[in-house]
């Protein structure tokens, strides 16, 4: 169109007024944003700071003396969270897959696998994880079965995150693919496409898109409690490290140390997903275009 | 006075200028028809009057007011004025009647009982009242958009912006929302609406004004504009809608 004119036209007085009072305003909301900001951050510090108990706590919780001396330890057990994290994220994201496939399959000849993945994730969601690691890392060695019940602690602990996560990640995506709508599938359907292709290459696509967010909710959740492993004794991950650290010196900053390397994990990982989200254009589908 | 006034209008995305130094005033009851081909800036013009865009130049003003001001209450300005898309866009969990008064309940602080009592008067007058405990995705494309006329209607506007209100809409379901309109007309409602139903123009319309490029290329009575139009470019426009059979 007149693209070409755009160098042509200056402001006009009245829009010039305009900029300048929107200038104004911009700098007033950012003046009161950083004031709320800090009144309301400083009076909780304050708060905590001022509190009688505050000495007592800042040493039993943020000792510097102790952060410093747990922190290669826990750094190092960290590691194990890590690995356990990645490899459980994988085998949860393919089970848990298989199992929204499985339960969004139609026709009778299905109604088995429909049965097991209804029964399964009714059941791992359900059931504490903390139960499910006992089960796992206790029960599978008493059943002494030959290869299967003498791995570490840390491989049973990695079964029951997944055998818990699947049964999550596995609504989640289920949950996406009945949000796309049925014309979709019919689209692809009458370009021929077969059931097993249109699930393929038109339904799991736009599924997967709408549920990064809670997804990664889940990924999250599950590097968290990766540090539940920890209950089953002989691996030393972050948190089970923090726990030796502690029970020797009655000190709890080592757990600190442990929460806050977590930290620096999820917030830069949430904060990737969202910017490759936004740079994808994947959220915010819906509504009708206009010109 | 005018009752709205649009002067020296200008809007860009960018670098892509969509309306350029446009003017154009609207009398109270009249009905000024927007044509021009897609992309002509008839869209971003209703969207502008009805502040979803900001403008980067110009002013609009309503009964003498400023409403580019960035001052003004957009949303007071906006409860003063209807407008209805080509789309419908009625609220798909909400039923027929519900749609209409959620604006009279939550902007305008009316009881349920009063809202809902205007909303089946509104319904009777699109005559739709059977639908009003009906789902949209119930309704066809032509009741969904006599929904959305009445949903703008209830909130009493002095001015009504229609965007392209038939285009998503089947040949034969048309005429009902276009006869609908041609009935406020006649009711003096005042209207500022782009239609590609040069025949509807003809009937309703006080002024045509022929959009080009984002600049008003020309703008007088409809047997002027549609029948011996002074500008090469309207002619070109016309001669292809009729082509496409639509005049």
């Amino acid at each position: 169109m007149t693209s070409g004119s755009t160098s042509l036209w200056q402001p006009s007085p009245r829009q010039q007024e305009r900029i300048a009072y929107r200038r104004r305003r911009a700098i007033r909301s950012g003046a009161i944003a950083a004031l709320s900001t800090i009144v309301v951050f400083g009076g909780v510090v304050a708060a905590v700071l001022s509190s009688p108990g505050w000495p007592r706590t800042q040493q039993t919780f943020f000792s510097w003396y102790h952060f410093r001396h747990s922190f290669s330890s826990v750094l190092s057990g960290l590691w194990l969270n890590v690995r356990v994290m990645l490899i459980c994220a994988v085998l949860v994201l393919v089970i848990g897959l298989v199992l929204a496939v499985m339960r969004t399959l139609r026709g009778p000849i299905f109604l088995p696998l429909r049965i097991f993945s209804a029964a399964y994730t009714d059941l791992f969601r359900g059931l504490p994880l903390l139960l499910v690691l006992y089960l796992c890392g206790f029960g599978i060695p008493a059943l002494r079965l030959a290869g299967l019940s003498y791995q570490p602690a840390v491989f049973y602990g990695g079964v029951a995150l997944t055998l818990t996560y699947s049964a999550y990640v596995a609504e989640v995506l289920r949950a996406g693919i009945e949000s796309v709508h049925p014309s979709q599938r019919m689209a692809a359907r009458s370009l021929g496409l077969s059931a097993g292709q249109t699930l393929r290459f038109v339904v799991l696509p736009q599924a997967i898109r709408r549920v990064i967010p809670p997804l990664l909710n889940d990924f999250v959740s599950l590097q968290k409690d990766s540090g539940l492993i920890a209950v089953l004794g002989t691996p030393i991950d972050a948190i089970r490290s923090a726990q030796i650290y502690t029970a020797t010196t009655f000190n709890y900053t080592s757990y600190v140390v442990a929460g806050a390397l977590f930290l620096c994990l999820t917030i830069p990982l949430t904060r990737f997903t969202d910017w490759i989200a936004k740079r994808q254009g994947w959220y915010g589908t819906g509504g009708a275009a206009t010109v | 006075m005018s009752l709205l006034s649009i002067r020296n209008l200008r809007k860009a995305f960018g670098q892509h200028v969509v309306l350029e130094d446009f003017s154009l005033d609207v009398e109270p009851g009249e009905c000024v028809v927007l044509i021009g081909a897609s992309g002509s800036g008839k869209s971003t013009l209703l969207r502008c009057v009805n502040l979803l865009e900001t403008v980067d130049d110009g002013v609009v003003e309503l009964n003498g007011q400023d409403i580019t001001d960035p001052r003004v209450d957009a949303d007071q300005v906006r409860a003063r004025m209807g407008i209805v898309f080509q789309a419908f866009n009625l609220f798909p969990h909400l039923s027929v009647l519900d749609n209409i008064t959620l604006a009279p309940r939550k902007v305008h602080r009316q009881s349920r009982a009063e809202a809902e009592r205007t909303a089946r008067q509104m319904l009777e007058r699109v005559g739709l009242s059977d639908k009003a405990t009906a789902k949209p995705d119930e309704l066809s494309g032509g009741q969904q958009q006599r929904v959305a006329i009445a949903r703008a209607l209830v909130n009493s506007p002095q001015l009504m912006l229609l965007d392209e209100v038939t285009s998503a809409l089947d040949p034969e379901l048309v005429g009902e929302v276009l006869d609908l309109l041609a009935e406020l007309k006649a009711d003096g409602m005042t209207m500022l609406l782009s239609t590609h139903e040069m025949s509807f123009a003809r009937q309703v319309a006080d002024k045509v004004c022929f959009l080009h490029g984002g600049r008003l290329l020309e703008l007088g009575p409809p047997e002027q504009v549609l029948r011996e139009p002074a500008e090469e470019r309207t002619r070109q426009f016309l001669a292809r809608i009729v082509d496409a059979g639509r005049l």
